[in-house]
């Protein structure tokens, strides 16, 4: 008998978890990365986070200035990588704060020494892609759409899934014989064809790409949450739950749901690696996100297009499969740590 | 006598917990050694260690096997290399397990399983170990053996089965059985029968037996020695006589003690009857073959034509092996099932929606058979058994709930002052004994007339069912509770109920007050279940 304090299944598979040291340092790998990329415009920017010129503070991070308050001549938004603009905030008594890479997702850099695409300088970290955008920032931006996407689409499919599957594994008989029957006929849809007559009909977006894979995003997990609605259901506590006379939506959101979490939960990381491919995928067929959208799948593209440009596919594989190992080692520990057979360690 | 098996100082552990501590025992040739002891005692473990069959354990000491063919040396089965130690399994040492469907293979005929170990182990040809696998399937007794050789398992019976798994394990007349609770899984009418089988297979072949087994009926009628484990120690070891009449050591003296004893309200019931069902009738739809099976469902008519009374105070046992529909019954008194016929609670019927049924649902509980399926995983103490005060009671106080929790399972024997942090543990932490008391208070707390027991015991070790039988007692006394005590154990329903239902088949064959009906049973069925149990 363990101490005093008593943990509940879920907290014991934690504590397993944690003892996977791969799988609990790619959590908080990916974790922190995720983070970094939330703040990704302090990072990564082309304006100063902090100007101080001529006895004023300026937030160029949060509003635009035309270019005449700083002694420029045009009322444009100012352009900080324009030298002009430099020499007068590095004059005596202003300073700028820049981030650390100073470029953003879009940023194109007319002043560059070099053509495009460049090679990695002093200039450009990571070097530029072949319209003269930092790569860098290409990348930090790209992994941060990446991984929204991906989270956005796991959360609906698992929410859709779940509520389908509970719904046919509890009631069961004729609802889930039409559910069946429905997802047959629906998963039989060539998903890829309706994306391209859909990207041909609607102007791209992230929202219209996150809205058709979720359309078909979630009929596999459902299936797994049938079954073990279909298992659970008959199981004697809910007998007994039923015989006290609990009504059907205690039973299946007390009662069955905490028992039927285990593949939801283990096919998390698994499903987030997918959604991210599948993103990076469409983007690469051209599919994806509008253009000028940060995207990995379109600098895969770009690598491709630009062979010699080495830089460009390197380091965006890099980027792809470091993110997707971390997601694999992650759904590979909590796997075990889910695992009924060690639930007694 | 010679010895065959010398084990010294066995020890097996799992990782860093040792299950096995230090086991002496020999078996002579020709000499039937009962292992005994509850579940978790280690027995299974000490025998497939035998056999160098279980996985990730360190195993420690010597089992020494003398006369190992061909050359008749003595090994050392713990020593021996996994090629050498293939060619004893099946062949000096053969074992046979508890439940047969899982352990003969789906996919061949049982003719075929017991060819295959004749050809490996007696290089036969294969016509020829066809023939001699069918003369093993007539020792066995399974009758048109020539013709049941073909069938695949799910063909065959229960007991057949069981009798297919011995024809495989004699098949090449093996010095030592390792027999794993050989008759657990059957109904208790044909465990004689199998049993009865191993004896004369026994008395045919010369053979040694290691019987394991929790069951002591089974030992006093087999076994010439017997030895007793309790947590992995070998506690007691001797002449099955002897050890049965002057126990030495007190967990042996616990084990034969356990036997249910009758402690209840005697006399004629007078208090009012809390249920009553008239020809009550419960089908399933099962799918019917073929075309017609599109527009119509078939029927299975799991419980015909029942008809009992359960008055306050008084117990209901309904006896019957598996598949007899006495669980069916269970659910049906439950509302959990539609039925035909009447059934009425205190004299309320139960109504299709599931809302209406409330005020009866009140009523009757259940405490189901096995304890670790019965509780949610999920969900602590104190939700599991507040969960009917919750329903029932929706507008009670937090606290005031609380209490009454606390003070219904302090009525079944579970305080804070054991389990410290009582009503904030999971089900996980506690003992099959444990948990059905938990299972009992969950039904207790709403103030049911009426609970339904559904082999509330047979999941559970002998000297834990006695527990759980006193307790259910006790509460029948204090509280005037009814029982309708669905069971196959017939000891069970001697020690508790007034009134007996024997079933078969969905029939009710025989019912009346439980001297006459075990006293003087009027059906064949019902004598063989008695003298099973004695």
């Amino acid at each position: 008998m363990a101490g005093p304090v008593s943990l509940s299944p879920s907290r014991r598979a934690w504590q397993r978890f944690r003892r996977n040291r791969l799988g609990f340092a790619s959590l908080v790998i990916f974790v922190t990365l995720v983070v970094l990329s939330l703040f990704a415009e302090v990072l990564s920017n082309d304006k100063p986070l902090l100007v101080r010129y001529e006895g004023s503070f300026y937030f160029p991070i949060v509003r635009d200035y035309p270019e005449t308050t700083f002694g420029g001549d045009f009322h444009t938004p100012t352009d900080y990588l324009d030298p002009f603009v430099k020499e007068q905030l590095a004059r005596e008594g202003n300073w700028a704060i820049y981030p650390p890479n100073p470029y953003g997702p879009k940023t194109l850099n007319y002043f560059a020494s070099q053509p495009n695409p460049a090679a990695p300088s002093g200039e450009n970290f990571f070097g530029t892609d072949d319209r003269g955008r930092d790569l860098l920032a290409q990348l930090v931006y790209g992994f941060r759409v990446s991984v929204l996407f991906g989270l956005a689409l796991t959360a609906i499919g698992v929410v859709v899934g779940v509520i389908t599957g509970a719904v046919q594994g509890f009631f069961g008989g004729k609802t889930d014989l039409a559910f069946q029957r429905f997802i047959e006929i629906w998963g039989s849809m060539p998903e890829l064809y309706l994306l391209i007559i859909f990207s041909a009909v609607f102007a791209p977006s992230v929202a219209l790409l996150l809205i058709l894979l979720s359309l078909f995003g979630w009929m596999g997990l459902s299936d797994y949450v049938r079954a073990e609605f279909l298992r659970n259901r008959q199981m004697d506590y809910v007998r007994a739950a039923r015989a006290l006379g609990v009504g059907n939506g205690r039973l299946m959101w007390k009662h069955i749901l905490p028992n039927s979490m285990v593949p939801v939960v283990t096919f998390l990381p698994f499903r987030m690696s997918a959604a991210i491919l599948a993103l990076t995928a469409l983007d690469f067929l051209g599919l994806g996100v509008p253009p000028g959208t940060p995207s990995l799948g379109e600098l895969l593209n770009q690598g491709k297009a630009n062979l010699d440009a080495w830089w460009i596919s390197i380091s965006t594989f890099a980027v792809l499969t470091v993110t997707l190992l971390l997601l694999t080692f992650m759904g590979d520990a909590l796997r075990d740590a889910l695992d009924p057979r060690k639930a007694g360690l | 006598m010679k010895e065959l098996l010398e084990v010294r100082n066995l020890g097996v552990a799992f990782g860093a917990k040792q299950v096995v501590h230090g086991v002496d025992f020999r078996i002579a040739e020709g000499e039937k050694l009962a292992l005994v002891g509850e579940s978790g005692s280690g027995k299974t473990v000490t025998a497939l260690a035998l056999l160098g069959l279980v996985q990730n354990a360190t195993v420690t000491g010597s089992a020494r096997l003398a006369n190992v063919r061909p050359e008749g040396r003595t090994v050392d089965l713990l020593q021996l290399p996994e090629r050498e130690l293939l060619g004893i399994r099946g062949d000096d040492i053969a074992m046979i397990f508890q439940e047969p469907m899982t352990a003969l293979n789906p996919l061949f005929t049982v003719g075929d399983q017991v060819a295959e170990v004749l050809e490996l182990k007696q290089a036969l040809t294969r016509r020829q170990a066809w023939d001699a696998a069918v003369e093993a399937l007539a020792a066995t007794g399974i009758p048109d053996p020539r013709r049941r050789a073909h069938s695949f398992p799910h063909q065959l019976s229960g007991g057949q089965r069981q009798r297919a798994m011995i024809a495989m394990a004699l098949a090449s007349r093996p010095r030592l059985l390792l027999a794993d609770e050989p008759t657990t899984a059957l109904d208790v009418t044909l465990r004689a029968q199998i049993l009865g089988l191993l004896d004369d297979l026994q008395r045919q072949t010369g053979m040694a037996v290691l019987l394991i087994t929790h069951d002591l009926n089974l030992v006093r009628k087999f076994a010439d020695r017997v030895a007793v484990m309790e947590n992995g120690h070998l506690v007691e070891e001797g002449a099955v006589d002897a050890v049965f009449t002057g126990p030495r050591h007190a967990y042996t003296r616990k084990l034969i003690d356990s036997r249910p004893v009758r402690d209840v309200e005697e006399g004629g019931a007078v208090a009012p009857e809390v249920m009553q069902a008239r020809r009550l009738q419960v089908a399933y739809p099962i799918p019917i073959p073929g075309v017609r099976g599109w527009f119509r469902r078939g029927e299975f008519i799991a419980v015909q034509g029942a008809d009992f009374a359960i008055p306050a105070r008084r117990t209901l046992g309904v006896v019957g092996e598996s598949g007899s529909g006495k669980s069916t019954l269970a659910l049906a008194a439950l509302g959990l099932v539609p039925h035909r016929g009447s059934l009425a609670v205190v004299n309320r019927r139960w109504e299709k929606r599931g809302a209406a049924n409330r005020p009866i649902r009140r009523q009757v509980q259940v405490v189901f058979q096995d304890p670790f399926s019965s509780l949610s995983p999920r969900m602590t103490v104190e939700e599991i058994v507040g969960e009917g005060l919750l329903v029932h009671e929706p507008g009670m106080p937090v606290a005031d709930r609380r209490a009454r929790v606390q003070a219904q399972l302090a009525e079944v024997g579970l305080t804070d002052a054991q389990f410290p942090g009582l009503l904030d543990r999971y089900p996980h932490e506690f003992s099959g004994g444990q948990r059905q008391r938990l299972a009992i208070a969950r039904a207790l707390i709403v103030g049911p007339q009426l609970l339904v027991l559904d082999e509330p015991t047979s999941a559970l070790d002998v000297t834990i069912q006695k527990q759980v039988l006193g307790l259910l007692q006790r509460l029948q006394r204090e509280k005037g509770l009814a029982y309708l005590l669905i069971t196959h154990d017939v000891d069970v329903i001697r020690a508790m109920a007034h009134e007996v239902l024997v079933m078969k088949d969905g029939e009710v064959l025989e019912s009346g007050p439980v001297e006459r009906v075990l006293g003087q049973p009027a059906h064949d069925y019902t004598r063989a279940l008695v003298a099973a149990a004695a």
